[in-house]
């Protein structure tokens, strides 16, 4: 068992490997190592939600793990999920409904809600969710599954706005 | 045309204009920028062999340095050195300050003031050695922390007509009615944050900022350097609200430590000393009277605050500055006391003033209607004066009784139930409320050059902040719609100390002020448009690229003649600003429900009817009065700065304990936008926007949980603990 | 951070005695930035697997490195221990409880502001330095249990609803594995409030046992600032079965009120046996906040918390006021 092993994994489908000092999290090697800067530093806690990444399907706050222990991850940023010519579904409709305002919050919104909506396809519950068994589909839920993103701009309607358009052009 | 705007524009230019983009809801042109993750925000400008630095900030309340044990630290791995230069800032700079703030972090002020910039290899270097450095103070005793107990003085002095006291006690109705608000943090989702890298004498800096012109001055007063060394770039602003007005010491710290080693640096504050460091609004205490006769009509007004700031500082909550001109009533004292305690500046939040101002004064008209038997809509129709209270200059547009009448049609007001606890759904108390929403206008002095490229596209600059508000969309249409260039062939940059002085993003002034210098630019290239097609300016027509008047049309391109138009406009405040009592108006409407065991409260319809003169952009309009509401429920609701009184200290320094409203706390907002214009707020016809939407909305919320519940609030925000007490007993 | 060593974990008895285990890192990694938590040797959990939920002697065998995502999605979690489903959704963000381990969420930390912030006095965070909370800002705080020493609370959300189904803690230890009844795993501060559990250094917690399904009534009411993301102020769960018009069994618990989830069994025993009825739940409520002691800045926590117990006694038996 040795100390300080190299961590191998996969950014937006990039094998990386990362041996640097283990303190650094994946959220501070995603954008000073890789200049994946889409993914932001908003409070370095858990609490803000902007530095939210998809690691193996699932959304996950990058600043609360570290780099040195993604080994064997499948890491998908902001830039993985669209660019600004060829735009993700849920991009398009974030622009529509101007889901943003600063824009600061918005790649953790984004990658947020594109997980979420694997979650919803699951049928998993929320707190909000009245039977746990069969989930149906409300505001309210894309709300409280939401709540892991702030936005200090207030785009909160507008995101779901475009999160629901998305919901609803998917049966 | 060059100067001040000194007497309204009646003209209306922008509605003869042939483009029709302008007030159209339009995309932001950065969005696919924003989308993907390609803004670049400050923290991520990455100039080789940059170094990473993190300040060091006191754990005393008052006091100096004794000593700072740099050498174990300086010996840690990767550290390249520890700055405590006496030009660092103690605190920041309010908005449009123009010079640097205090210096000399070696006196402590406030518990959490910065004191030391330590710079590493790596930022994780530069975390742990800041961390792990050693201070010994010597600590001031004595030292007052709770604005309760310090003594205060008048900030400025009180406006006082008539005789309030005579008029409370001749009144037929009357409230007198102490509120306390808390004090609130922009907590902007970007952190402030710069990097410094010096080409000889000449700084660059890639900050976080909003008010650039005002920015560079400051930072070159502050490194006592000449202005013109001072370049800033912030293109993208990851949010301000005040917070980001002026320099703050991640700037200057940068600056210094770049400097001495040589190579650039990057401060970028924690969240947790963005708390600590920058901007507070201050606690409120407000007196509210309101002395009326049996019609309801205002006799008197009394409006008397208490705030607090650190010794020196100027800046007080001009908490009562919508009371002046909203409501009638000949017998007034207004006044706002300030107290001098050691805690965190305070400064500019949203809409500093009217924020907290109005969520007093709408809760008292409320509590007022209510004693006069009165709609509280009623009541304020009856109460708007025909001219300023005391100043006697006409309003210069004001749709503040057509937002309550369009807004309690649309909410459905007539289901109200005038008395409390008349509506519970389960284990739900639910209740209706009204507020009107007010915030002063002002236009400030700007420039923005405007480019009419040989090909007939457009440029336009401006060292003008967009945070959010929307500044690259709607100068692109104004100029577009000037031109008559298709938004497709308009491009802005803002954001960089080069190009001209816009007014910044402040005091929801930008758009009117900025876009007023835009709109002036471009009517200067359409005189020589029509110069060129022989046609009288005002009769010149400019559509999709063709210039016509008449019978006379021709190809821009064409008149353009292989060579660029340029020019640069500008606007000052002139007679307008002291002729009219200028401000943007509206109206919420609140349905609450308050929960009858646990006292938590929920809003579960919220609509904003706004008046702000002409709508710029139809989208980015209503996107700031939906986050101005959403700001007004975490100030009803959560929001809550907690400081112990034993020394100062801020406690909830992040976002877990900070309470900002989540996306569960928001239901879907409506917003409805009244079509005005207002000639004498700028030659647009546009006022400001970006604050008026949490202008009154927590008054609204505070009287539907009376509503609900039958408790008034007069402490916000309305926490479970705050109510839990008075509830009715839910069991009977 | 302090500088640390890190290894991945082949199997349980890599671990030492000097190691801090890391699993889902969201509460020591948030601790270490803030050095809080300075731990020279850190040790990954992650390859060892402990990721299973498996059905034994009619409960559930929740594996310590399952995670709080994937407990409270659990179809059996969800059909016969509706309470820990409710209980873990109601606990942080989606993203967190994506990572948030059972074992780690066990192991959770206080959220009192002085012990987060390292200058302040803290018993728990330096032993002997005294408490900045006791006369400082503590409206979080405890209102049962506390001590002079300490008056902060435990603040998870999964671990209340545990209790309340009388779950267990099996430990790993260099000697052999123990099951302790989650109702002693917390402790209370009394001298040693550094000490948040029974956990020995090297140990590490492997699973934690439900036992057989009640069925019933299950409910978990977590009162916050906010409608979501926020730790709660007082939270109840509850476990209530009804036969012949009388209760059953009553289990309750209640978070963020002690420095352990909240356990009173004379609750329990008012409770039994009875014809539900508001007087009867007023009556338990009473009893229950009759021996809570409020700190300087937290007197509204024992209203909230009576009021909150009638509110979810009255869901669960379908009493109307």
């Amino acid at each position: 068992m040795s100390c300080n092993p190299p961590a191998k994994f996969t950014v937006n489908g990039m094998a990386r490997t990362y041996t640097g000092d283990p303190r650094r999290s994946l959220l501070d090697f995603l954008r000073d190592d890789l200049g994946l800067c889409g993914t932001k530093k908003g409070c370095d806690h858990g609490q803000c939600g902007a530095c939210t990444v998809i690691v193996d399907g699932r959304r996950i706050n990058s600043c609360l793990t570290l780099a040195i222990m993604q080994h064997g991850s499948e890491i998908t940023t902001i830039e993985g999920l669209g660019e600004p010519d060829h735009l993700s579904a849920l991009q398009r409709a974030f622009i529509k409904h101007d889901g943003f305002q600063c824009g600061y919050c918005t790649p953790g919104q984004i990658c947020s809600a594109t997980a979420m909506l694997e979650e919803l396809a699951q049928g998993w519950p929320s707190h909000v969710s009245a039977d746990l068994q069969h989930i149906k589909l409300s505001d309210d839920e894309l709300r409280e599954r939401m709540s892991g993103n702030l936005c200090r701009c207030g785009a909160y309607s507008n995101i779901i706005a475009a999160i629901r358009e998305i919901t609803e052009a998917t049966p | 045309m060059f100067g001040t705007f000194d007497s309204p524009d009646q003209r209306n230019l922008l509605d003869r204009t042939g483009q029709g983009i302008i007030g159209k809801g339009l995309d932001r042109p950065e969005a696919g920028l924003k989308v993907t993750g390609r803004a670049t925000y400050a923290a991520e400008y990455r100039p080789e062999n940059c170094a990473d630095g993190v300040l060091v900030t006191a754990t005393v309340a008052q006091g100096k340095i004794l000593q700072i044990e740099s050498e174990k630290i300086e010996a840690l791995p990767g550290v390249l050195g520890i700055f405590t230069d006496k030009l660092m800032l103690r605190r920041p700079a309010q908005g449009t300050a123009g010079r640097a703030p205090a210096q000399d972090p070696r006196q402590i002020e406030y518990h959490g003031q910065p004191l030391a910039l330590v710079v590493a290899e790596t930022f994780e270097q530069a975390m742990h050695a800041a961390k792990a450095l050693c201070i010994t103070y010597e600590r001031h005793h004595d030292v007052p922390y709770d604005p309760e107990t310090a003594p205060s003085e008048p900030a400025e002095k009180p406006i006082i007509l008539g005789d309030l006291d005579e008029a409370m006690a001749n009144a037929a109705h009357k409230v007198d009615a102490t509120y306390e608000t808390a004090g609130h943090a922009s907590a902007a989702m970007e952190p402030h944050a710069s990097i410094a890298s010096w080409q000889g004498d000449d700084l660059t800096i890639w900050g976080s900022f909003q008010m650039i012109s005002h920015n560079v001055k400051e930072l070159a007063d502050a490194l006592r350097i000449a202005p013109k060394r001072v370049r800033i770039l912030s293109p993208y602003v990851g949010g301000g609200f005040g917070s980001k007005l002026g320099i703050s010491h991640d700037a200057v710290a940068a600056a210094l430590a770049a400097k001495a080693l040589g190579r650039p640096v990057r401060v970028v504050l924690t969240r947790q000393q963005v708390f600590t460091t920058i901007m507070r609004r201050s606690e409120t205490r407000q007196r509210l009277r309101l002395a009326a006769d049996g019609d309801g009509r205002l006799t008197g007004l009394g409006h008397e605050a208490w705030v607090s700031n650190l010794p020196q500082e100027s800046f007080a909550e001009p908490v009562t500055q919508a009371t002046q001109f909203l409501y009638g009533g000949e017998n007034r004292k207004l006044c706002v006391n300030i107290a001098r305690i050691s805690r965190l500046t305070a400064g500019s939040v949203r809409a500093p003033g009217e924020a907290v101002g109005m969520q007093a004064l709408e809760a008292a008209m409320d509590e007022l209607a209510e004693r006069a038997g009165l709609d509280p809509i009623e009541l304020r129709k009856r109460n708007l004066p025909s001219s300023e209270p005391g100043k006697d200059r006409p309003y210069s547009s004001r749709m503040l009784a057509e937002a309550l009448d369009q807004g309690a049609a649309a909410f459905g007001w007539h289901e109200r139930q005038p008395k409390p606890c008349m509506t519970r759904e389960g284990e739900w108390w639910i209740g209706l409320g009204v507020a009107s929403a007010a915030r002063v206008n002002m236009l400030m002095p700007a420039a923005a050059r405007v480019r009419l490229e040989p090909d007939g596209s457009l440029l336009v600059q401006s060292d003008q902040t967009d945070i959010g508000t929307g500044s690259y969309a709607i100068l692109g249409q104004i100029a577009g719609e000037m031109l008559g260039v298709p938004i497709e062939r308009v491009r802005v940059e803002l954001g960089d100390s080069e190009l001209p002085s816009g007014a910044g993003s402040g005091g929801s002034f930008g758009a009117s002020s900025t876009g007023s210098a835009v709109f002036r630019a471009c009517e200067a290239i359409r005189d020589r448009l029509a110069h060129r097609l022989g046609a009288r300016s005002d009769r010149l027509d400019l559509r999709n690229g063709i210039a016509s008047s008449g019978e006379r049309s021709a190809p821009v391109a064409e008149l353009l003649r292989g060579y660029a138009l340029e020019e640069i406009g500008r606007i000052k405040p002139g007679k307008t600003q002291i002729d009219y009592a200028q401000a943007s108006y509206g109206a919420f409407f609140c349905e609450v429900a308050v929960n009858a065991f646990t006292a938590e409260t929920r809003i579960r319809r919220l609509l904003g009817v706004f008046g702000f003169g002409r709508v710029l952009n139809q989208k980015t309009a209503r996107s700031q009065c939906l986050g101005g509401m959403v700001w007004g429920i975490g100030s009803a609701l959560s929001e809550e700065l907690s400081f112990d009184l034993r020394d100062g200290r801020l406690m909830n320094h992040d976002l877990e304990q900070y309470h900002l409203p989540v996306h569960a706390d928001i239901p879907d907002l409506d917003v409805i936008l009244l079509e005005e214009r207002d000639t004498a707020a700028s030659p647009l016809q546009a006022k400001g926007v970006g604050e008026l939407g949490i202008c009154g909305t927590a008054g609204a919320i505070a009287n539907a949980v009376y509503n609900a519940c039958g408790v008034r609030a007069y402490s916000f925000p309305i926490t479970p603990d705050r109510l839990i007490d008075r509830l009715p007993e839910p069991l009977t | 951070m302090r500088p640390f060593e890190y290894r991945r974990a082949t199997k349980p008895s890599d671990i030492s005695a000097a190691d801090r285990i890391i699993a889902g890192g969201t509460n020591i990694l948030d601790l270490m930035k803030l050095e809080v938590e300075v731990p020279a040797q850190i040790i990954d959990i992650n390859p060892l697997g402990m990721t299973e939920i498996s059905e034994i002697d009619g409960g559930l065998r929740i594996g310590a490195m399952v995670r709080n995502t994937d407990c409270a999605a659990d179809a059996r979690v969800r059909r016969d221990y509706p309470l820990l489903a409710r209980a873990i959704l109601a606990g942080a963000s989606p993203q967190l409880r994506n990572r948030a381990t059972t074992g780690g969420n066990l192991c959770q930390r206080t959220r009192c502001s002085y012990f987060m912030q390292p200058e302040a006095r803290c018993n728990k965070r330096d032993p002997g330095t005294g408490c900045d909370a006791l006369h400082g800002v503590n409206r979080s705080h405890a209102i049962f249990g506390a001590s002079e020493n300490c008056i902060a609370t435990y603040p998870g959300d999964m671990a209340v609803a545990l209790l309340a189904l009388g779950a267990s803690v099996e430990i790993l230890g260099r000697t052999g594995t123990r099951s302790v009844p989650i109702g002693d795993f917390h402790r209370l501060p009394e001298h040693q409030p550094a000490k948040d559990n029974l956990l020995e250094p090297g140990e590490l917690i492997s699973s934690v046992t439900l036992p057989p399904a009640m069925g019933g009534a299950q409910i978990y009411r977590k009162v916050r600032d906010r409608s979501s993301f926020a730790f709660a102020l007082v939270s109840v769960a509850a476990a209530i079965t009804i036969a012949d018009g009388r209760i059953r069994h009553a289990a309750l618990a209640f978070g963020s009120v002690a420095h352990k989830p909240w356990q009173d069994p004379a609750v329990e025993t008012a409770l039994v046996g009875q014809e539900p009825s508001l007087k009867l739940f007023a009556q338990a409520a009473d009893l229950l906040v009759g021996k809570a002691k409020a700190q300087s800045g937290n007197a509204f926590k024992i209203p909230l918390l009576r009021r909150a117990l009638i509110a979810v006694l009255s869901e669960a038996t379908n009493t109307e006021a």
